[in-house]
């Protein structure tokens, strides 16, 4: 715990950085509670307020079917943190199983790694329409596509924190004390690999969302009863050049996010390489 | 040295050994079926059959992935179902309007993010740095897509100084081209320009704290001599190397920013594709634009090797 608090200080010592954070915060606590809490359906259908340019009753204006934006924006905002959130764990959890193998057992690296660079040959974007066209168009397949996009990336920089780990003292002396290899990896070298796994995290979670609205744009993501920030801007693209709103307000949300989230990456990052430290 | 380079070739055979499996068993898994599809609800059931022999699907996978690779090294990609012409000719109609977007795009984001990246590193910890990074983090956390409508909007419909979408009528001048691509290309200048900023401020950083760098300047040089000539100089092969790369992005990444401004380039085609289930036009695509970002990488560490010695060791 105290632990906790001293990781907490150093990297909030960076305004900047708790800005981001409790941004962060509020998004994921408003998307989470706030449906429960105001008792307004995000899906209530008016057409005689179709359309409605911001005001004070609709902050955000109105949608092709007169649901509330601001609303629809929050609500929609459970579902792209969590495409974002799911796809971020999911590709940490498999990148970092393949980057430990692969950085730990010098058979494994040449196959592994030549597997991942021809995975990171395809553009993100190019992939994840092919995969996700393929798997046909759900939220889980979205999630499952995305990640195996994201999953490489993973693999590349726990591979290389691998190996830098491997070579140290500590590993020597827990094999010559007889530690089996599956704890070395485990009780050794896994906790060692938290920090970089955790910037990454961060990172994911950010691509993920901006990745997610881009599918839908191109009309290959979820499907657009699913309200994510993603389909919100895809539904309302033939709207656009009247009702502008419905476009710029969900926008601003994925931005806020994603900005957030690469901040607060950012921060992390610093705090563990002193090398790269802002005020160096 | 050779047999660095022997290594090196061997690795890249392996990768593009390993992307025409992917590409080909990416196409090979998808659910429906594209014959169904192009005969739409009115085929029979011998008619979808008849046509499957004709395209070669009713063979087992691996006689198709072989046949299909023989024909790859032949330089065939096959024929598109909906286009009824090959893959080759319509990728070939769409290169263009995407190296020149992707070429655009590259010098845009290279002319902000080069002097943008050094300022932010010879000024590190100072005001300008944290904006810098805070604009290349901002950068990296626009849609594209969005960008694009908000840049729509404002100059094409609202000023009316761009068009909005298309690559102008066939046989317009380069010029009327170029015309069309500025607002994509700034889009994806913009936008890619982050990546630019944050490698150059590090490789600058890097080269800041040289021992020669440091002689420089005790030689009495002006700061702008060193940091011009004896800074900027070195880090630019690394810049250099991130700029091509970003080219090579580009070429197949551009899918979203063609779609939103409308071009007729390899991203559109492939979008295009993957809606109708075109496996033969998404196989040569993605084995292409694949092949092409291998091949550069193969190109950059070659020219690395030759350049540097300590990568060799």
């Amino acid at each position: 715990m105290e632990r906790l608090i001293y990781v907490m200080k150093r990297l909030f010592a960076r305004r900047i950085v708790l800005i981001a954070a409790l941004t962060l915060l509020l998004i994921v606590a408003l998307a989470i509670f706030f449906p429960f809490i105001s008792g307004v359906d995000p899906n209530e259908i008016s057409v005689l307020q179709r359309l409605k340019a911001p005001s004070a009753e609709h902050w955000a204006g109105t949608d092709e079917l007169g649901r509330d934006l601001t609303m629809r924006i929050v609500w929609g905002g459970r579902y792209s943190i969590m495409i974002g959130i799911v796809t971020a764990l999911f590709s940490v959890i498999a990148g970092t199983a393949l980057g430990l193998l692969a950085g730990f057992f010098r058979r494994l690296d040449g196959p592994i790694m030549r597997v991942i660079d021809a995975m990171m040959s395809f553009p993100d974007i190019l992939l994840g329409i092919s995969l996700v066209s393929i798997l046909g168009a759900s939220l889980w397949n979205v999630v499952l596509a995305l990640t195996i996009v994201y999953t490489p990336r993973v693999a590349r920089v726990v591979r290389a924190s691998t190996l830098v780990i491997r070579e140290l003292l500590f590993v020597d002396a827990a094999r010559a004390l007889g530690v089996s290899t599956p704890r070395i990896l485990y009780a050794h070298i896994l906790p060692n690999l938290l920090s970089p796994v955790l910037v990454q995290f961060t990172f994911i979670f950010a691509y993920a969302i901006l990745a997610e609205a881009g599918l839908s744009f191109l009309g290959v993501g979820v499907p657009p009863e699913v309200p994510t920030w993603g389909t919100m801007i895809a539904s309302s693209l033939q709207y656009a050049d009247m009702a502008f709103w419905t476009i710029v307000f969900p926008g601003i949300a994925i931005i806020l996010t994603a900005l957030s989230l690469q901040i607060v990456g950012d921060g992390v990052r610093d705090m563990l390489d002193p090398k790269l430290r802002k005020s160096a | 040295m050779f047999r660095f380079i022997m290594a090196r070739l061997g690795g890249t055979v392996a990768v593009l050994i390993l992307v025409a499996v992917m590409v080909f068993a990416l196409t090979r898994l998808a659910s429906g079926d594209p014959i169904a599809v192009l005969l739409g609800d009115q085929a029979s059931a011998e008619d979808i059959a008849q046509v499957r022999v004709q395209y070669g699907l009713d063979k087992p996978l691996l006689t198709q992935f072989g046949y299909w690779v023989k024909e790859v090294l032949q330089g065939n990609l096959g024929q598109s179902i909906f286009l009824q012409r090959p893959v080759t000719q319509a990728l070939a109609e769409r290169t263009e309007p995407t190296f020149f977007l992707a070429l655009f795009a590259v010098t845009i984001a290279a002319l902000i993010g080069i002097p943008c990246g050094l300022i932010a590193a010879v000024w590190r910890g100072r005001f300008v740095d944290q904006v810098f990074s805070a604009v290349a983090m901002l950068g990296a956390s626009i849609p594209s897509f969005w960008m694009g409508l908000i840049l729509i909007q404002v100059f094409a419909v609202g000023l009316g100084w761009f068009p909005a979408s298309g690559y102008g009528n066939p046989g317009v001048s380069l010029a009327e081209r170029l015309h069309h691509l500025v607002l994509p290309a700034t889009v994806l200048g913009v936008l890619n320009s982050a990546l630019i900023i944050r490698f150059t401020r590090a490789s600058v950083l890097d080269i800041l704290n040289e021992d020669y760098v440091r002689t420089a300047r005790s030689k009495g040089l002006s700061e702008r001599v060193v940091i011009l000539k004896h800074v900027l100089k070195n880090a630019l092969v690394p810049i250099v190397t991130v700029v091509g790369l970003t080219l090579a992005l580009m070429i197949g990444g551009a899918v979203v920013t063609e779609t939103v401004f409308n071009l007729p380039g390899v991203g559109n085609l492939v979008v295009r594709a993957v809606l109708r289930r075109d496996y033969p036009v998404i196989q040569g695509a993605l084995l292409v634009i694949a092949g092409i970002y291998v091949l550069i990488n193969l190109v950059i560490d070659l020219i690395y090797m030759l350049v540097d010695p300590r990568i060799r060791v």
